[in-house]
């Protein structure tokens, strides 16, 4: 039940920067990603709802700590803050919290993992759960993971990810019953 | 030949009655026994959980070994099997297909169950906040559900739910599908019983049949199961004590009947020489079960214990009477010289045992009683039966040459006397010390399970969230909704202690059924589809929501308005009918509710008793704290048994006084006796555990038994110690003893071990004391 819960678990995140030059491949493209060791930026989300005439919009700040640490802070319209490190994923929002351990949760793994893996470089992590396409080049790139799953396939036909460099722009998760989730990203100095 | 003939019909005809009766008593094994005669409304609940609560009939399954995908799929094929068995009334292992179930009756009936539907809900203002509030969920991380189910429950009262039900249990974690321990290293199911958890018999009938279907769930045996709960600890440790007692008793028999072959050199002899604790122990049953109507364990397994005493009986008619105990004349004498000493040992031990008559348990009374009217048929039988069964040209080996060499013994023995009270002296020192820790009034003390195996049970609730159910507030009603109402009282009592955090959370059947009442008061506070709609266009006016997208929401609402209530059969073969089965029961001719609390997590997981007894006063709902009340049972059995037993003491000192009238001789008697008991106490209670109720029945055996030795040596203390033949009558008596109950003390079963660590060191210590103490025999000593 708790899976289902969290079926629709909409997650995000960011960018590093490396250098980047000849063939753009995967490799290249995650090998830019591993070099990131932190990253800060601020996120808006557009959840697109079938039965909604407008998108659920929100905001707030998303960070990237190597090797697995992931936050989601959402400032508006309430806030909440989404956590992920290792296996253990929770979530504050008001007086509810929730932990879960993302094992025992392989589909919102995969959602998890599709950022994380993204942002930590790790291939193996990333092709555990989907299968990946990248299109275009350096300066505009989009990486599309397919749920190898079914289980998973049943919620997600797939998820976008485009940017420029190793850094992030859009990530678009793109629902099987037809809703869908667009986050723009716009990167932050580190903080320290 | 008459004379032979009559008393021996006599005990015949007594003895087929007493089988008979025994035949037709009624046996108990359950904790009635230590249920006092007028229980408290506490103490009549708690032992109806323990019989035939739900905490007994849940099992936990653990399996082991391999990897996380064969222990998965083992994990499945076992519960399909048990589900398919109708010993089982429930079997979860977190496979999808069940939660799914669980998941639609939560959905279908969502207006009734929901506890936020009230009609200020359904109005605009109402309406507009909580599908803003929806919709806020949905925006969020955590909004999946909510999501997916906006268009026909845009109020929330689904995830609502959802969110209690997770909230009211830690949900096990899953590895490839199913249940798993926290580290991910075992599958773990969980299994509720159709037979009540004190009915051993079924509960190992249900053992049996999870063993055989995980050997097909396990064809290459590389996993290992493992099953701990109530029910498996009673057939566990019912398995341990008969192979333990079978055990014992096997080498118990053979080393006293090696002892006494060698002492008699008379196979017949051994055989007729049980014959007094054979009788002694059929009147026991018999006048138990016909003074009480029904005969408890454990007065019988202890009874059987107290009336060893009678094997000595034999012994002292054959030693004594000498080689010719046909010689009619030996055996008159015999009667004459040395019975009023065995009748005044028979009368202490009964003047000791009776005192447990007066027990307001019924347990320790039958255990009086039992033992009474056992001692007093066995010596009955010795005196006037066994000589007449004694078959002509019956002879035992004269003993007088080993006596011989005890006299000589004893005399030089006599030197240590002063050893005596400086022992008695140190022992009652150490006992004081220890006065305060000496007794565990803790029922765990009697556990047969080993604390390795009560851990691993820990972890497996934990594993599967499945708490001890240690904690009940018990709400009883005339009629299953008058129950039902009763715990929605009780709940709303609760919900203050939640938020003040003297609690983290309770269960309910209310939440499961909620009473007519309720649902119809739910039911009611809904709008008619035609108001609902109007009430929605104004509420979402200036939202993204539209309201001619809530044509479901407004058809589900509209069912729930007129539809008929919630009932306990659609419940039935889910979860939630499972949940609401353990939480609403028949009870006698009314109905029970029972709502489970949950303890906070701070301060050891415990309850402040006070807090929630406090806030149930006069709602007559119980509040029971199942481990402390079965301390409490137990603790006061415990006392009150101490109690009677020092009351027996003194009655024991009265019949002495009486029969001996001297302070003198009652103190030659005595001395010896309580010197074994204090240092017997004081060795076991320095070196063991604290000690229970079944040292405490080792006590009185040892005064029982060592009675008689301190009175032979009474009667002998004007020519200064007995016979040589007497002294050899009383060695082998003790050796018995000693190896019997030596055996005993080397019992894998904490009960047994107790018992005979008790009396072997205390008869024996009664032999030596009362030996040291005998004066010194004036020819014997130089």
């Amino acid at each position: 039940m708790r899976a289902s819960l969290l079926a629709g678990l909409a997650l995000a995140l960011l960018a590093g920067s490396a250098p980047a030059a000849g063939d753009w491949t995967l490799a290249r493209l995650l090998a830019g990603f591993a070099t990131t060791r932190e990253a800060r930026a601020s996120f808006i989300e557009r959840k697109r709802v079938a039965v909604l005439d407008r998108p659920l919009v929100s905001t707030g700040e998303l960070r990237f700590a190597a090797p697995d640490r992931l936050e989601k802070r959402t400032l508006r319209p309430r806030p909440e803050l989404l956590r992920v490190e290792g296996d253990r994923l929770s979530i504050e929002r008001g007086e509810r919290n929730l932990e879960i351990d993302l094992r025992s949760y392989p589909e919102v793994a995969a959602f998890v993992e599709s950022i994380r893996g993204t942002l930590a470089g790790d291939r193996g992590a990333l092709e555990r759960f989907y299968h990946l396409r990248l299109e275009g080049d350096a300066a505009s790139w989009a990486l599309t993971l397919t749920p190898r799953a079914p289980t998973m396939a049943a919620l997600v036909k797939h998820v976008r990810i485009a940017g420029k460099e190793a850094e992030i722009s859009v990530i678009e998760i793109q629902q099987a019953n037809g809703d869908s989730t667009l986050m723009s990203v716009q990167r932050l100095p580190a903080s320290r | 030949m008459s004379r032979r003939v009559l008393p021996i019909a006599a005990w015949l005809a007594a003895l087929a009655a007493a089988a008979a009766i025994a035949a037709s008593a009624r046996y108990t094994a359950d904790l009635s026994a230590f249920l006092p005669d007028s229980p408290s409304p506490a103490q009549q609940l708690l032992v109806d959980q323990l019989r035939d609560g739900a905490v007994g009939r849940v099992m936990l399954l653990a399996i082991q070994g391999g990897d996380a995908a064969a222990r998965a799929s083992a994990s499945r094929t076992l519960a399909t099997h048990l589900r398919g068995d109708a010993r089982f009334a429930f079997v979860a292992n977190g496979a999808a297909g069940s939660a799914q179930r669980e998941r639609e009756l939560l959905f279908r009936n969502r207006y009734v169950l929901s506890p936020a539907v009230r009609v200020a809900r359904f109005e605009v203002e109402g309406l507009r906040a909580a599908i803003a509030e929806t919709l806020d969920t949905v925006a969020s991380s955590a909004g999946g559900l909510a999501q997916s189910l906006l268009a026909r429950d845009p109020t929330g009262e689904m995830t609502r739910l959802v969110e209690a039900r997770l909230a009211d249990a830690s949900p096990p974690a899953v590895r490839d599908g199913v249940w798993a321990s926290r580290d991910g290293e075992r599958a773990v199911l969980l299994v509720r019983t159709a037979a009540s958890g004190a009915d051993t018999d079924a509960q190992e009938s249900a053992v049996n049949a999870v063993r055989a279907a995980f050997a097909e769930a396990n064809p290459g045996g590389t996993l290992r199961l493992r099953m701990t709960g109530g029910g498996v600890f009673a057939v566990e440790s019912r398995a341990l004590i008969k192979s333990e007692v079978a055990r014992v008793a096997a080498l118990g028999i053979v080393l006293v009947a090696t002892l006494l072959l060698l002492a008699y050199r008379s196979l017949i002899a051994v055989l007729l020489g049980l014959l007094p604790v054979a009788t002694g122990a059929a009147v026991g049953v018999a006048a138990v079960a016909s003074g009480f109507g029904f005969v408890h364990g454990v007065a019988l397994g202890l009874g059987a214990t107290l009336i060893g005493e009678a094997v000595d009986y034999a012994i002292y008619l054959f030693v004594q009477t000498g080689a010719q105990p046909e010689d009619r004349g030996g055996q008159r004498a015999w009667m004459g010289e040395f019975w009023p000493t065995i009748r005044l040992g028979v009368l202490t031990s009964i003047a000791g045992f009776g005192a447990l008559l007066l027990s307001g348990f019924p347990g320790l009374a039958q255990l009086g009683l039992y033992s009474i009217c056992g001692l007093a048929a066995a010596a009955l039988f010795t005196r006037h039966v066994l000589p007449c069964l004694l078959p002509r040209g019956f002879s035992v080996r004269d003993l007088s040459g080993l006596g011989a060499r005890l006299s000589a013994a004893v005399s030089f023995a006599a030197r240590g006397r002063r050893l005596v009270p400086v022992l008695a002296l140190a022992a009652a020192v150490v006992l004081l010390a220890k006065r305060d820790s000496l007794w565990a009034h803790d029922l765990s003390a009697l556990n047969t399970v080993s604390l390795e195996a009560q851990n691993f049970d820990g972890r497996l609730r934990e594993d599967l969230g499945a708490g001890d159910a240690r904690y009940l507030v018990v709400a009883e009603g005339a009629t299953e909704q008058q129950a039902l109402l009763a715990a929605e009282r009780v709940g709303a009592t609760l919900r203050p202690l939640v938020a003040r955090g003297v609690i983290t959370g309770f269960d309910s059947p209310a939440h499961y059924l909620p009473s007519e009442a309720t649902q119809r008061a739910r039911a009611e506070s809904l709008p008619a589809a035609r108001v609902l709609r109007q009430r929605l266009e104004q509420a979402l006016r200036g939202m993204s929501l539209r309201a001619s997208r809530l044509g479901g929401f407004v058809e589900d609402v509209e069912r729930a308005r007129s539809g008929p209530p919630l009932t306990r059969a659609d419940l039935q073969g889910s979860g939630l009918g499972v949940a609401l089965d353990a939480m609403l029961l028949r009870h006698g001719s009314g109905w029970q509710s029972l709502l489970p609390l949950r303890a906070p997590l701070e301060g050891k997981g415990s309850v402040d008793a006070a807090e929630v007894r406090n806030a149930l006063q006069g709602s007559g709902a119980v509040f029971l704290d199942l481990k402390a009340e079965t301390d409490a049972l137990y603790s006061g059995y415990l006392n009150e048994a101490i109690a009677l037993s020092a009351a027996g003491v003194g009655v024991v000192l009265l019949l002495l006084m009486a029969v001996l009238r001297s302070p003198a001789r009652v103190g030659r008697v005595v001395a010896p006796l309580g010197a074994a008991v204090l240092v017997t106490a004081a060795v076991l209670g320095a070196a063991g555990p604290p000690l229970t109720l079944l040292h405490l029945i080792g006590f009185l055996l040892v005064v029982a038994v060592g009675s008689n030795y301190a009175l032979f040596f009474e009667r002998a203390a004007d020519a200064g110690a007995p016979t040589p033949r007497v002294l050899a009558s009383l060695a082998l008596a003790n050796a018995t003893t000693v190896a019997a109950f030596g055996v005993l003390a080397t019992a894998d079963v904490p009960v047994l071990r107790a018992i005979g660590t008790t009396v072997s060191l205390g008869a024996l210590l009664s032999l030596v004391f009362a030996a040291l103490l005998a004066r010194a025999r004036p020819g014997t000593a130089r």
